[in-house]
């Protein structure tokens, strides 16, 4: 226990400071994002991640918005595991047919008003993989879509970005 | 003086055993042997194969339009043996391999409903990979399959198929997914249980599949490698890598040695990022939050020194045929080494904690155990396999340039638990950094590709590289325009996913995540 605490001491917290180096609207955006999420969201956005047939490239970098460089949770962002408890949709493609049926039930246990973003370049039109036989290509050909985050995969900055536009839109 | 030629004693076996054996007169997809055999005998070959104490490592089919050719591939003390046979359109009916090898169940299940092969004494004769966007008489790799197929307007839920059921007071069923609970692939998963002990678990997959057998069709060489590089996004730069090895054999180019040691180097480095993102999901799943962070923090900061090296987090894109499409400017060498030491260092710290560390310990000890003999009978490997006694790694035990000339240490554990599968990830992290130096030391100048030369009409070629999940296996064919026939690309989540069915037995539901994380399967590299 006391090497833990050694150990977190030592680190220290490594979170970024939204980098102005990267993108100097980030930190603009995120202050707007968070006083948008503490007025109309009670201070906390909760997301449902979809995946409905990627390659797993778009959930690693996904996933990596929790790590603590990126930290979304300091914005007011988390993600939840049942839809019925989420307002936000982040849905990454192509979406199979074999993910149809299940990518609409799940647009459908969203409650209202729900937002959809479809993320990578196969959510927003298919990508590598178009549509075929096995795939419906694009998320918007299945669920409506409010936004898209492009990229093949979108980095976590873009991702952030992304999530923070389309609450704005909506705002 | 015959044992010397792989596979030569058993070809012999074969003939005594009254198989009939033909060793076509063309020449073999580097890097295998090939044999072809009557399809009566497939059954039998399977059998003698299996006796012989080879791997089924891979099995595929290709629609030859006359007939369809039926592929096995084999390995023994990192050789390959491709056993092919053929069935007529009108009557595909074979023998299956599934007897013997278990790790042909399901392989063989998605020729039958990819191809319409029908395996006569296959144990389970359901579907596999289709659902419903396709109907049951269509077979969407037969080349009169339109890549459109003819599918409903609106697909439906697979509520049909047939779940193994279990009977008795107290038994009850968990359904899981496809949607699951946290930020991952989508697949479906069904829980007999009682009380808290897991009594059965049955897989049910396939709700990624798009089609990427179909679709790398028509491609060009440069197509297939994009495509390739998103069969499992994790693993982007060893699928992109075997595919190209693949084409590059079947076209006859040498790449050139700066190309292939800047291949290796991407490879380790992406062997480091998935264990170490690995290691920290492992030990948040028993709620050791300190491990996510600073396992998640590694990662990350690995990953932004491939980024600025190559131009992309996951190098995704960077093996190109030929070569590689990004040189390492000589800068980063010295960056590479130092953040390799820094690594060491901060792993062998963070290690030393969660091995010391009771509340953790207690819960990865034991728990999702895979026998070296099931791992075994299912076909396991890399870090599976290596965990359960398997010591297999394409690196050393076939090597392929720049392997041949490097040494990658060995890692081996005989556990079997969870435990091991972090102790093999943790020991692998420090092998493909002692490699990462090695490489950056030696790496050669000059080109970094070689022009893409238009390959022979039929020519076909095979790819096998250590991905960091294990043994990739990529089958590769031309057509006569020198655009792709064929693409099947084997990852090792179709071996380690029927072993997580087996070592969840009797574990308890609640452990089932760390379990699950411990085998990590990739949904899309199985469901194509």
């Amino acid at each position: 226990m006391l090497r833990i605490l050694a150990k977190i001491q030592r680190i220290g917290i490594v979170t970024e400071p939204v980098p102005p180096t990267i993108d100097p609207i980030l930190a603009e955006v995120g202050e707007q994002l968070k006083a948008h999420i503490g007025e109309h969201f009670s201070g906390s956005l909760a997301i449902r991640e979809v995946d409905t047939g990627s390659c797993n490239g778009c959930e690693l970098e996904i996933n990596a918005l929790n790590n603590p460089w990126y930290g979304i949770e300091r914005y007011g962002v988390h993600f939840v595991a049942s839809p019925r408890h989420a307002d936000l949709l982040l849905v990454t493609g192509p979406v199979s047919r074999h993910m149809e049926e299940a990518v609409r039930r799940t647009y459908a246990a969203t409650p209202e008003p729900r937002l959809v973003i479809a993320v990578g370049a196969c959510g927003a039109d298919g990508g590598e993989f178009g549509t075929s036989y096995a795939s419906r290509g694009a998320v918007a050909n299945v669920i409506p879509v409010d936004a898209v985050i492009r990229g093949c995969p979108p980095t976590p900055l873009d991702l952030m970005r992304g999530i923070l536009e389309a609450i704005g839109k909506r705002a | 003086m015959t044992a010397r030629i792989p596979f030569a004693a058993f070809i012999d076996r074969l003939a005594e055993a009254g198989v009939a054996v033909e060793i076509p007169a063309t020449p073999p997809p580097a890097p295998a042997r090939v044999i072809v055999v009557a399809n009566d005998d497939w059954g039998r070959l399977g059998q003698e194969a299996n006796d012989w104490g080879c791997r089924w490592a891979a099995g595929w089919g290709e629609d030859l339009d006359d007939v369809l050719r039926i592929n096995a591939c084999f390995e023994q003390a990192g050789a390959y043996l491709l056993a092919r046979t053929t069935v007529t359109r009108l009557h595909p009916m074979l023998p299956s391999h599934t007897p013997y090898y278990p790790a042909a169940d399901r392989p063989e299940r998605h020729t039958q409903d990819m191809f319409g092969v029908a395996f006569s004494d296959h144990p389970d004769a359901r579907r596999w990979t289709r659902h419903r966007a396709w109907k049951s008489s269509e077979y969407p790799l037969r080349r009169d399959f339109p890549v459109a197929g003819r599918p409903p307007a609106q697909t439906q839920a697979d509520h049909q198929y047939r779940f193994l059921a279990a009977h008795g007071s107290g038994v009850y069923e968990i359904p899981v997914g496809p949607v699951h609970a946290g930020i991952i692939e989508p697949g479906h998963f069904r829980f007999q249980a009682v009380g808290e002990t897991v009594l059965n678990l049955e897989e049910r997959l396939g709700y990624t599949h798009k089609g990427t057998e179909k679709i790398a069709e028509g491609r060009d060489a440069a197509g297939l490698a994009r495509l390739a590089g998103r069969v499992s996004g994790d693993s982007t730069v060893a699928h992109a890598w075997a595919a190209c090895m693949a084409m590059e054999r079947a076209a006859g180019l040498t790449p050139p040695p700066r190309a292939v040691w800047l291949r290796a180097l991407m490879c380790e480095r992406e062997r480091v990022a998935n264990h170490l993102g690995d290691i920290g999901a492992i030990v948040n799943d028993v709620g050791f939050a300190f491990g996510f962070y600073q396992f998640g923090r590694l990662r990350e900061s690995w990953q932004r020194v491939s980024n600025t090296a190559f131009g992309h987090r996951f190098m995704m894109d960077r093996i190109v045929p030929g070569g590689v499409a990004t040189d390492l400017e000589t800068g980063f060498i010295a960056t590479m080494r130092a953040e390799a030491a820094a690594l060491r260092q901060q792993v062998g710290r963070l290690m030393a904690i969660l091995y010391d560390s009771p509340s953790l310990t207690n819960r990865l000890l034991g728990a999702g155990v895979l026998t070296p003999e099931q791992a075994s009978t299912l076909g396991c490997m890399g870090y599976v396999g290596r965990a359960s006694s398997l010591y297999f790694d394409v690196r050393r035990d076939a090597p392929y340039p720049p392997y041949d000339r490097l040494k990658a240490k060995g890692v081996l554990h005989h556990t079997g638990d969870v435990n091991a599968r972090v102790r093999v990830r943790h020991e692998e992290i420090l092998a493909a950094l002692d490699l990462i130096e090695a490489l950056l030391a030696g790496l050669p100048g000059g080109a970094i590709r070689g022009d893409w030369p238009t390959p022979a009409g039929g020519a076909e070629g095979i790819g096998i590289v250590e991905g960091w999940r294990g043994e990739i296996i990529s089958y590769v064919r031309f057509d006569d325009a020198g655009r792709i026939a064929r693409f099947f690309p084997r990852d090792p989540s179709w071996t380690t996913w029927p072993a997580l069915e087996v070592l969840i037995h009797d574990n308890i539901v609640p452990d089932f995540p760390v379990c699950n994380k411990s085998v990590n399967g990739s949904y899309s590299g199985e469901d194509l």
